[in-house]
């Protein structure tokens, strides 16, 4: 009978599962053999536990964003690709305040505004870090988020709020548009060239958190806001109205518009919460990796993406574990692959992963 | 009938298989001749801009006739991934933007068969004919295998996977790891970011078309004799004359896929292609094998793509990974958008126009500002901005100027949203035309059916 009943319950199981099946051994097997690398010593405890470390920033970076970008695609029913240029945005918005602030009586003004694009203005000379220069640093994150969502409601106004109604594809080809548009403006006022913004972040010596001793400030102030931020996400959506009716929009628009919940508004909110975030989440992008590039943000835009489909596109929790996995993924499989390689195994992830669930880990709950 | 007969008439060489009337617009001339005067008008108004353009440079003849061989090879390039895409998007409605991986493939795989074992980075060393079609059905079987994945998704989350899905192929080739390998005991190697060498196409395939044996001593083939025989006459170099014989080529390969497609999009195969594009859950209803029928149709347009990236980024003999970056899926994407997604003219003359007017001619205007007028360039624009506090717009004109070629990635942008806000359809897009081969939206006395639906849906705007 069991035996009968096994069966039975076998031929149930689905391509997906089955897949999803081999997807859990695959990972099963991955795991022992970590642990057996660990245990023989051919990986030091030392560096697995900063590829965990590594993958916790990176994943925090990449959450951030795709927190944003799975708000506006729940509300607007749209996959942003502009979304990696408003990340570019905040950064450079973001530093050019941040070095307006911090270079005054410095250097000369020229220099400042288009953040050393003539590079006359060194981040040393400066002081670019977050002990040598704490007010100019914090002011860059308030002009990262202003300046992003001033950006995202002047394209909104421009482009997306002719096309409400246009549907999935047109309204992605046009954020397409606007992708190049943004990222081109953006070269043509600050240049093409790749510059070092920040000077290497100071740290501090522990013996606490992680097996490593010392500790990244910068990294350690990223995932610090980053944390903040998404709990003050969390606390928006779940206790205020505005969170009350974001949630009912991108559960159905049109029972939200005939229950009298101002659609324009709740959209003009979205944008704004969106796109803080992301600003955010760009300028926090510069302060830990210390470089800022017109692709910047466009380099990114994959990775945030594979968060926000992993989780199932339109959750913003969904988007924030999906963020760390891909964080986790492109680090701990150093483990086994060379470095130029890690994004291929976030990507070969996210592509393995919609097969076992084709909506994402939280597939189907559309709710912000 | 509207869609479905602008589809047989589009590629002007179905008409003996059409069981209807062939159309005709008020003139009296069949469609075929219409699609030939569009394509054709395009190709006047590209060629036109650039003569006007190279006589302002003061370019030579030669120079002039060398710059209308890229243009239009660069278009015939763009043509050829264009109808490939029409063939994905506009027929079945499969939103792929991994476009450039395929092409990758393709041009990766030509490249792995014919480069000289004992090169830098070695290949197997075998010739071109053996090495092209082994880089078209590598991407065919690459596409068979994206697809596997993608078929399940949504439309939105099947474009991300096929952009990633490009992306991986693309950082596999840029990696370490296969920058020399071994495999089956024989040295490979794709050069990493370095880039790989083989043996070079154009000059190769050129020769070939022209000299007997591929020798340019041993005298004239056939179709080579009046090609250096209308070359000597117009007194061109030797490399323009070759220029144009791959040009010619390439030309040559647009018309076969351009009848091809046309053709596919006409047989019942084609009917369920637009019936999926349409409306899915009816095709299927309707007992089509909806997947095996996406899994063909796609294999067979990453074929086209990765035969694309074989002759357009192969030409010069030397390949890398920046070559197959996704702007180049969005180069393809804006130059189908502008020509209207689901038309093969469309996608011919939107290739034209895109290659022409929007990729090579804002660097080319900045060459004859830079030639004709000396404009102060500043290093910044807050240099140019400073000066024009002083009453001076010339260093911010010259800034400007000098900041064309990436200025026109602005304007791609801003040509792709107006698009989509006030011309979704593109200049000759026939994506509104239903799947069904009769209108459905009039009833007429069966009378008239035939000679009415032959007019369906005329303004070739």
């Amino acid at each position: 009978m069991a035996l009968a009943a096994g069966r039975r319950y076998l031929t149930g199981v689905t391509i997906e599962q089955w897949f999803g099946i081999v997807l859990l051994a695959g990972l099963g097997v991955l795991l022992l053999d970590l642990a057996r690398r660990l245990v023989l010593g051919d990986l030091r405890f030392g560096t697995f536990s900063l590829f965990l470390w590594r993958g916790l920033v990176d994943g925090l970076i990449v959450a951030l964003a795709a927190a944003g970008l799975s708000m506006t695609y729940a509300i607007l029913k749209f996959a942003n690709f502009s979304h990696g240029d408003l990340v570019t945005t905040g950064a450079f918005t973001g530093w050019t305040a941040a070095y307006v602030v911090g270079g005054t009586g410095v250097a000369e003004f020229g220099s400042r505004i288009l953040l050393n694009a003539n590079r006359g203005t060194s981040a040393r000379e400066l002081d670019m870090h977050l002990f040598g220069a704490p007010i100019a640093i914090g002011i860059g994150l308030l002009v990262a988020a202003v300046g992003t969502i001033l950006v995202a409601l002047a394209i909104d106004r421009l482009v997306y709020r002719r096309m409400r109604n246009a549907g999935g594809i047109p309204l992605l080809i046009a954020s397409v548009g606007v992708a190049l548009a943004l990222r081109y403006l953006i070269v043509f006022v600050y240049g093409e060239q790749t510059r070092g913004v920040t000077r290497s972040s100071p740290s501090l010596e522990h013996g606490l958190v992680f097996w490593t001793d010392s500790l990244h400030v910068h990294q350690f102030t990223l995932v610090v806001i980053g944390v903040t931020l998404m709990i003050a996400l969390h606390l928006l959506l779940q206790h205020t109205k505005l969170g009350t009716s974001m949630r009912a929009m991108a559960d159905n628009r049109d029972l939200a518009l005939v229950t009298g919940i101002p659609t324009e508004r709740v959209i003009l909110m979205t944008w704004i919460i969106g796109a803080g975030l992301t600003g955010m989440a760009g300028y926090l992008v510069v302060l830990e990796q210390g470089t800022l590039s017109f692709n910047t943000g466009w380099f990114l835009l994959l990775l945030i993406f594979s968060a926000v489909i992993l989780g199932g596109i339109g959750s913003v929790y969904g988007a924030i574990a999906g963020g760390l996995i891909i964080g986790l993924a492109t680090n701990v499989s150093l483990v086994w692959i060379p470095g130029d390689l890690t994004n291929v195994a976030a990507f070969t992830l996210m592509i393995l992963i919609l097969i076992f669930r084709p909506s994402g880990i939280f597939g189907g709950v559309e709710t912000a | 009938m509207t869609r479905d007969r602008r589809f047989s008439t589009d590629g002007g060489d179905v008409t003996g298989k059409a069981e209807v009337p062939a159309a005709s617009d008020p003139d009296g001339r069949p469609r075929w001749l219409q699609d030939v005067i569009i394509i054709g008008e395009a190709t006047i108004t590209v060629y036109g801009l650039f003569i006007v353009l190279g006589l302002a440079v003061g370019l030579d003849f030669n120079g002039i006739v060398s710059t209308l061989q890229q243009v239009t090879l660069l278009a015939a390039s763009f043509a050829l991934v264009v109808l490939a895409l029409n063939l994905h998007w506009g027929y079945t409605g499969l939103f792929n933007i991994g476009v450039a991986g395929f092409m990758a493939v393709g041009a990766y795989t030509m490249a792995l068969t014919t480069a000289a074992p004992d090169a830098t980075f070695p290949g197997l060393g075998l010739p071109l004919w053996i090495g092209i079609p082994a880089g078209i059905v590598a991407a065919a079987l690459v596409g068979f295998v994206a697809a596997l994945p993608a078929l399940r998704l949504r439309a939105d989350y099947f474009a991300i996977v096929t952009l990633a899905f490009a992306e991986v192929i693309r950082l596999l080739y840029n990696s370490s790891l296969l920058r020399e390998f071994e495999l089956f005991g024989t040295e490979f190697g794709t050069g990493g970011g370095q880039g790989m060498s083989f043996p070079n196409l154009r000059n190769t395939i050129s020769r070939r078309l022209l000299y007997v044996g591929g020798d340019p001593e041993a005298g004239p083939t056939l179709v080579g004799r009046p090609f250096l025989a209308v070359g000597d006459a117009l007194e061109l170099s030797t490399s323009v004359v070759e220029g144009w014989a791959y040009t010619a080529v390439l030309v040559a390969l647009v018309l076969v896929v351009f009848v091809l497609i046309t053709r596919i999009g006409n047989s019942p195969f084609g009917r369920v292609l637009k019936a999926i594009r349409e409306d899915e859950l009816a095709a299927r209803s309707l007992g089509k094998n909806t997947d095996r029928v996406k899994i063909k149709v796609f294999m067979v347009g990453c074929a086209i793509m990765g035969l694309a990236g074989i002759v357009w980024q192969g030409r010069r003999g030397y390949i890398d990974p920046n070559l197959f970056l996704p702007i180049i899926t969005f180069y393809i994407f804006i130059a189908l958008i502008i020509g209207g997604s689901g038309s093969n003219t469309g996608s011919v003359v939107g290739a034209l126009l895109f290659a022409g007017l929007l990729f090579e001619g804002p660097p080319f205007v900045q060459r004859i500002v830079d030639a004709t007028f000396d404009l102060p360039r500043t290093a910044t624009l807050y240099d140019g901005v400073i000066a024009l506090g002083d009453l001076d717009p010339m260093p911010l004109l010259g800034y400007t100027v000098g900041e064309l070629p990436n200025l026109r990635f602005v304007l791609f942008g801003v040509v792709l949203i107006a698009l989509m806000i006030y011309r979704p359809d593109g200049m000759l897009g026939h994506r509104n035309e239903p799947a069904s081969p009769i209108d459905l939206t009039k009833e007429r006395p069966p009378s008239e059916r035939g000679s009415s639906t032959a007019q369906g849906g005329e303004s070739n705007e």
